[in-house]
């Protein structure tokens, strides 16, 4: 997120980079404001930290505006950055607000992140189905048009290099899936062929979510922030037909068929 | 039109040049009109492969930069009436290469002739994408080791991508492989990938196999594409290759270690 530049150039340090200037997308928590109340917020919120302290210490938090009315009464930005610094969290910006929200978000040195426009629905993390399908086929792009379905089918080698991404839903491919693709999807995963990739299903934490394949060579298996490399899965699973899931947040991987 | 045909692979030094000669001499053999056109702008070979380096006057940056016509660029080739060679330019960059100068260039010699092909750079830059972007079919070079199968697949990956037919959604463009310096020795001592082995990695239409031949050496040093040296094993191989490519079905040979006799052995083979 942030970029730092050196502060100040030694006259001779042209020859030499002192830092490289890159892009990156990071998934990170937001926290969705449904009112004004801030006692409410402090008292829902810390309860929840308590039970995974390690999950919120020191995690950059954005906050989300999308349900508040943009004209409403000023959001009480001093007092719930103090909160969010007090149980550990780190707050970076705000989306979704009013200019005035914004003006009073900028006066707390919180960044103004960009508003997905269905990001007022639901509030996915900053991650979007765009940035992330980049290299997606484009029958994988276009999806399912007549009915509003949120799930992706497709139904050609998936390459490495190639990332897909199924928002809200799940992904099938039909083919096998090289080693050095990426497949995440909020739903299930289904691979019908050799799955050699990574592999990410919830990705927003659907600890639901499965992972179903025809043949298990995978680099990365992943359900809900839960994952295994390859070294970690079981040489006699190699190969197999399996299905993958969380089972009391414990990771795992099982013959099917 | 022309049917355009990349050569590409991801990886260097795998046989894209020679590949694209072979192609081309092939194609234009059998009689159809052929043009092969080296994209490697800055580092070009193509040439010397087709033994053309001495004649070369105009490139294809001039012919995009409007300082020369197609038909002073093209140089004709001395063995085959119906090929022609347009080299890349030796002095600039591949950013000389512009998306619309390309697909000009393409379309003005896709009236003249039946087959266009693309020798593509190594790599998966600018060079490469503007060879591969207008194309109807890809042949992936691929040698039998784990780099360069990974290579070929990210390349495939960008070819159902990044594509004129995939951003118009059309039909995909036609991906073909082609195994080259394949030794069947060397994969039945477990040192190389076998055919299957790629095939099961890449599940890609094969299209030939060339064995490892010290006449493409010999070929490219004296600028005769290897596919007009039949007595060699590569030559005949890619002869099968390019007949394939025009819808004959052969089977594929030099895919299995000869058993050497003791006679063979002592007399040489």
């Amino acid at each position: 997120m942030a970029v730092q530049s050196s502060p100040q150039r030694a006259g001779a340090a042209a020859a030499e980079p002192a830092f490289e200037l890159k892009a990156s997308s990071f998934t990170l928590p937001v926290i969705r404001l449904l009112g004004h109340d801030m006692d409410a917020v402090e008292s829902q919120l810390a309860p929840k930290v308590d039970q995974a302290p390690g999950f919120f210490r020191n995690t950059p938090i954005v906050i989300d505006l999308g349900a508040l009315a943009r004209d409403a009464d000023a959001v009480a930005f001093p007092r719930l950055v103090g909160l969010l610094r007090g149980l550990g969290m780190i707050p970076v910006g705000v989306r979704g607000g009013g200019a005035a929200q914004n003006e009073a978000a900028r006066a707390m040195e919180l960044a103004i992140l960009g508003d997905h426009t269905r990001g007022a629905r639901q509030a996915p993390p900053e991650r979007s189905a765009e940035d992330v399908a980049v290299e997606a086929p484009p029958q994988a792009a276009r999806g399912e048009p007549s009915v509003a379905s949120t799930s992706m089918l497709v139904d050609r080698p998936v390459r490495s290099g190639q990332r897909l991404y199924a928002p809200g839903g799940d992904l099938t491919i039909v083919g096998p899936v090289s080693s050095g693709a990426e497949l995440m999807a909020d739903g299930n995963i289904h691979v019908y062929g050799a799955l050699r990739g990574r592999v990410i299903a919830g990705l927003r934490g659907d600890t639901g979510a499965r992972i179903f394949c025809r043949e298990l060579h995978a680099e990365l298996v992943s359900v809900a922030g839960h994952y295994r490399v390859s070294e970690n899965i079981p040489a006699d699973l190699k190969g197999r037909t399996v299905q993958v899931f969380l089972d009391h947040e414990v990771l795992r991987i099982e013959p099917i068929g | 039109m022309a049917r355009i045909i990349v050569i590409t692979s991801g990886k260097g030094g795998v046989g894209k040049t020679t590949t694209a000669a072979a192609m081309a001499m092939g194609l234009a053999q059998r009689g159809h009109r052929t043009a092969v056109i080296d994209f490697d702008v800055g580092l070009r070979n193509l040439d010397l492969i087709m033994g053309c380096e001495r004649r070369v006057v105009y490139d294809f940056v001039n012919v995009i930069n409007g300082e020369a016509n197609l038909n002073q660029a093209l140089i004709r080739d001395k063995r085959c009436d119906s090929l022609y060679v347009l080299p890349a330019s030796q002095t600039r960059d591949k950013e000389a290469l512009t998306q619309e100068g390309v697909g000009k260039v393409l379309e003005e010699l896709g009236k003249g002739y039946d087959y266009i092909v693309c020798d593509s750079p190594a790599g998966i830059e600018h060079g490469a994408t503007m060879a591969m972007y207008f194309a109807d079919d890809a042949v992936v070079v691929t040698n039998p080791e784990v780099s360069s199968v990974r290579d070929s697949d990210r390349m495939l990956g960008i070819l159902a991508s990044k594509s004129r037919r995939a951003e118009t959604g059309e039909e995909p463009i036609k991906e073909h492989l082609l195994l080259t310096r394949y030794s069947p020795q060397r994969v039945e001592r477990g040192e190389m990938l076998s055919v299957q082995d790629v095939q099961e990695i890449l599940s890609l239409n094969l299209i030939g196999v060339i064995p490892e031949s010290p006449a493409v050496l010999n070929a490219s040093n004296a600028g005769i594409p290897v596919v007009l040296d039949i007595e060699s094993s590569a030559g005949k191989a890619y002869n099968d290759m390019v007949s394939r490519y025009l819808g004959e079905d052969l089977p594929m040979r030099f895919v299995e270690a000869e058993r050497k006799g003791i006679f063979s052995r002592f007399f040489g083979g």
